[in-house]
């Protein structure tokens, strides 16, 4: 029983489909896959929406098309799973059994939790792009907006494809310079975090980028409440930026079901998770992948993709009664639109931070890590075609392997992270003068 | 890896926080306290640190800055001024368990 057909749930169908293939035919197998409604949002093109390089056609398709046929669907929202029944409550009333269980219902937005966000000025001045509804929106504003103060707020962490916010700022100051109008745009990125991004070396090359660009930055800012009249973005400890265009990215949270179910989650409802099995650790037979889980890495379709490798083989290890194989490293892999037709791309795990070099193949690459290219660039275009033709449907990616690969990668005398010490970084500022001058 | 608080000598993590909650005192408290500027623990505090230390015990993790203000009586942005900067990792580290997982 898959629960959610978003990327995780859909890459889980189509290779336990491939996985059971005989067994399916026999009749001893039965794969069933559950969720809300049947539309799959391509989620990395959001970010091109707001800039009219993608609309709502680049970025939906029906979820059922990527759902082999041989494993039954069904449309009903979750009330709730009780693990000790091994079943789970459907809203419609009906509830299902389950020899084993995956979980990937992704995360929500929650922009209630932000006091006066969803107040007056909600979608008027104050917008998100991770929706594709509030994608939409915003490009709307986007075409008449004739410059000002734009703010990008990151509530808190974790989000959902932790360096989206990174390539709006990048791309906005593309976009507004082709528009003419760049000199009339204060744009400044507003961040928890004590730096640019969650990973040290990555934040000190994205925050000489985001100098290079004219970009603000504002960190360890913690927001607590908005006003959408007066253009006030408040932090819990009073520190003030005010803006005439907000793009928020709200907190985020795991489903709601989850927190009806007992034991099942953490306080923010994402699913309590051993980091390297992908077992819960509520109970043996429940598995989770994807944007659900409580692990310490990027909640990301790469990451999604990774997981599923390592936890086709523990289900299939359950079922025969072995061992499972504590296999995910935390391995994440992200391009980063940086503007002007050119890309970054980072790959790291829960121990190896993103480094310089190339990928996937060493010397050759054809990509180049940590670094901006147009190659780069491409490359995340090209990523559309392999989400849709490759990733959905379960397939292995030429060259790129489950577990990190120091192939190709630049160590020199870079440490390995301590397990957990993920968070921090150099505090970056474009007001030092210092910074600026190294980046001249 | 060990560190001695108000005569004690406790587990601790590279980063100072405690890994055994059991070998915690208020003594302990009131010196790590100081150790990150907050030279005065007042009811309010004692109220934050001991919802802190019995949620830890129930579920085995740290609360989040919104489970900390929804549940502990203290509003998060009175916590902000009780611990300034981070209340849920300052919190932590002065209630004596080991610290919040932090995400990516």
């Amino acid at each position: 029983m898959i629960l959610g057909a978003g990327t995780a749930g859909t890459i889980m169908a189509n290779r336990l489909r491939s996985l059971y293939k005989p067994e399916i035919r026999a009749g001893d197998v039965a794969i069933t896959i559950v969720d809300q409604d049947n539309q799959h949002v391509y989620q990395p093109g959001l970010l091109f929406i707001p800039f009219g390089t993608y609309d709502r056609e680049d970025t939906v398709a029906p979820r059922k098309r990527y759902v082999p046929k041989e494993v039954e669907y069904l449309v009903d929202e979750i009330h709730h799973v009780e693990p000790d029944e091994d079943r789970v409550y459907l809203k419609s009333g009906r509830t299902l059994e389950y020899d084993v269980l995956v979980i990937a219902t992704g995360t929500r937005l929650a922009p209630e939790e932000t006091e006066g966000l969803l107040g007056e000025g909600w979608q008027e001045k104050m917008f998100e792009f991770y929706t594709l509804e509030g994608a939409t929106a915003l490009a709307h504003k986007l075409e008449s907006w004739e410059g000002g103060r734009l703010v990008v707020n990151i509530v808190d962490m974790p989000i959902k494809c932790p360096i989206a916010p990174l390539e709006f700022v990048f791309l906005a100051d593309d976009f507004f310079d082709r528009k003419g109008i760049r000199d009339r745009v204060d744009i400044t990125l507003v961040t928890p975090l004590d730096g640019a991004f969650t990973r040290p070396l990555a934040a000190k090359a994205l925050g000489d980028l985001l100098v290079q660009k004219n970009v603000n930055l504002v960190s360890d800012f913690s927001a607590g409440e908005v006003d959408g009249p007066t253009g006030k973005l408040v932090s819990w400890d009073d520190r003030t930026v005010e803006f005439d265009l907000l793009v928020s990215i709200p907190l985020h949270v795991g489903a709601d079901y989850v927190g009806r179910s007992p034991g099942l989650g953490d306080d923010m409802n994402f699913v309590l998770t051993d980091q390297e099995t992908l077992q819960s650790k509520r109970k043996p037979n429940i598995f989770v992948l994807g944007d659900a889980t409580d692990v310490p890495t990027s909640k990301a379709g790469s990451v999604a993709h990774f997981e599923a490798e390592v936890l086709e083989e523990n289900i299939r290890r359950f079922f025969d009664g072995e061992a499972l194989e504590a296999g995910f490293d935390g391995h994440a892999n992200c391009f980063i639109e940086t503007g002007r037709n050119k890309a970054v791309l980072l790959d790291f795990s829960y121990d190896v931070e993103p480094l310089p070099g190339k990928f996937p193949f060493a010397g050759v690459g054809p990509l180049d890590l940590l670094k901006e290219t147009r190659r780069n660039h491409w490359g995340k275009l090209a990523f559309k075609w392999v989400y849709w033709n490759m990733l959905m449907p379960g397939r292995d990616l030429p060259g790129v392997t489950t577990r990190l690969s120091m192939r190709g990668k630049k160590r020199g005398d870079l440490p390995m992270l301590e397990r957990h010490a993920v968070q921090g970084g150099a505090p970056q500022s474009t007001k030092s003068d210092d910074e600026a001058a190294n980046v001249a | 890896m060990t560190a001695v608080f108000a005569g004690h000598e406790v587990d601790v993590d590279h980063e100072g926080y405690m890994q055994k909650p059991e070998q915690w005192n208020k003594d302990i408290a009131l010196e790590i306290a100081q150790d990150v500027g907050i030279n005065e623990l007042t009811e309010r505090h004692w109220q934050v640190i001991e919802y802190m230390r019995e949620r830890y015990m129930e579920a085995g993790s740290a609360p989040s800055i919104r489970a900390l203000g929804k549940e502990s009586g203290v509003p998060i942005k009175e916590l902000y001024k009780l611990f300034p900067k981070g209340p849920a990792k300052l919190a932590a580290r002065i209630s004596g368990i080991p610290k919040p997982r932090g995400c990516v």
